[in-house]
């Protein structure tokens, strides 16, 4: 139930930011549109924790505070290495370990991780994320793991 | 207060603008696909931030602001949903970055024209 | 100041395009053309602000989710056999049905 709320205000939020206009015709339409799309999610089966993260939100604005800093520094240095020649570049490709256990920390793990300009995660097995580096202090950076104790809080 | 909003505007836009025609010529210039994603990544991230935030100083209503808002919000969602797309299907259809190929001594071309 | 961002942006759709025809490999035009969407969602805001009409930006939005959709329609076809004969993921999910 608190999920289909929270689904239901977040619908109407974006038609009445994008409409514009307030007359009782185009929210009565509105309205029913938004009805038809919760009872096809109902349907669906789709409207539970994982479409409507709300534990997270008391920490989620904190955690993505520290990630906008992390996604204008490592900005700054891909910048940096595109107007330098080829040879700073280091490109690598190694598995790193993950600590989180619900299948929610696994995503925001790869998710910022993909973020971040300069590590793009591929792919996903078990407890291990293949990761594709520009520059191999990246990949360091990442095993020292202040990300992963991050994202490791916020799940709980 | 007119010129504060004008400057800040103009140097968020400018420094959009500079990140978006690096990001372009880090396509041009990485030797393989894996690097020019990270590339994309820059334009795709800061570089859009940017100027829409250059936008919303100057947006007059408050609808206007909020859609600047949404389309951040929708290029942030969107951008790594892609390049991780991307990347796994590339990985997946036997793309190997180029540090690789170097170790193994693959034929660059032999493993390009596999995935065509 | 915004015809000039514009004019920036318009440069880097052109090198995108550049990488879109000469990249050596599929993923190389898919990204550039992606880059290009994204660009054009950006272009399109800003000409919204040039001309003084902020209404683009309903456009832009939906160009924005069009463009992803595209993105993400042509690369489910990396999932079936339709670029490789023999992709390896392919054998292993039917041997597991």
């Amino acid at each position: 139930m608190k999920h289909t709320i929270s689904l239901f205000i977040t619908l109407s939020a974006f038609w009445l930011l994008n409409s514009g206009h307030y007359s009782l015709l185009i929210l009565s339409l509105g309205f029913a549109s938004i009805i038809l799309i919760l009872v096809i999610a109902h349907k669906m089966d789709v409207i539970d924790q994982e479409s409507q993260p709300l534990h997270l939100t008391p920490d989620i604005f904190g955690y993505s505070a520290w990630l906008i800093k992390e996604v204008v520094l490592s900005n700054i240095s891909v910048v940096k290495h595109i107007w330098l020649k080829d040879k700073s570049i280091s490109p690598t490709l190694t598995t790193i370990k993950i600590s989180q256990q619900t299948d929610m920390g696994k995503l925001i793990y790869a998710n910022s991780i993909t973020l971040t300009p300069g590590t793009v995660a591929i792919d996903l097995v078990k407890d291990e994320i293949i990761v594709h580096a520009l520059v191999d202090k990246d990949i360091e950076t990442l095993n020292a793991g202040e990300m992963d104790r991050r994202v490791t809080r916020l799940e709980r | 207060m007119d010129t504060v909003i004008t400057i800040s505007s103009g140097f968020f836009i400018l420094v959009g603008c500079f990140l978006c025609f690096s990001g372009g010529v880090g396509l041009l210039r990485f030797p393989d696909f894996y690097t020019r994603m990270h590339a994309v990544g820059v334009t795709d991230t800061l570089g859009a931030g940017m100027i829409l935030i250059g936008l919303m100083f100057i947006s007059s209503d408050i609808l206007v602001f909020a859609k600047l808002v949404m389309i951040l919000l929708l290029t942030l969602l969107i951008g790594p949903t892609t390049s991780h797309v991307l990347a796994k299907a590339a990985y997946h259809n036997g793309l190997m970055p180029k540090a690789l190929n170097k170790l193994k001594k693959n034929n660059d071309k032999e493993a390009n024209s596999s995935t065509l | 100041m915004l015809i000039a961002a514009t004019l920036a942006i318009f440069v880097t759709m052109i090198l995108a395009i550049v990488r879109g025809i000469t990249g050596p490999t599929l993923y190389d035009r898919i990204l550039a053309v992606n880059m290009f969407g994204t660009k054009t969602v950006l272009l399109i805001a800003l000409l919204g602000f040039v001309m003084g009409r902020p209404e683009f930006l309903d456009i832009a939005i939906v160009y924005a989710l069009i463009n992803f959709i595209s993105v993400i329609g042509v690369l489910r076809y990396s999932d079936t056999d339709q670029f490789n004969h023999t992709p390896p993921q392919n054998e292993q999910t039917e041997k597991e049905r």
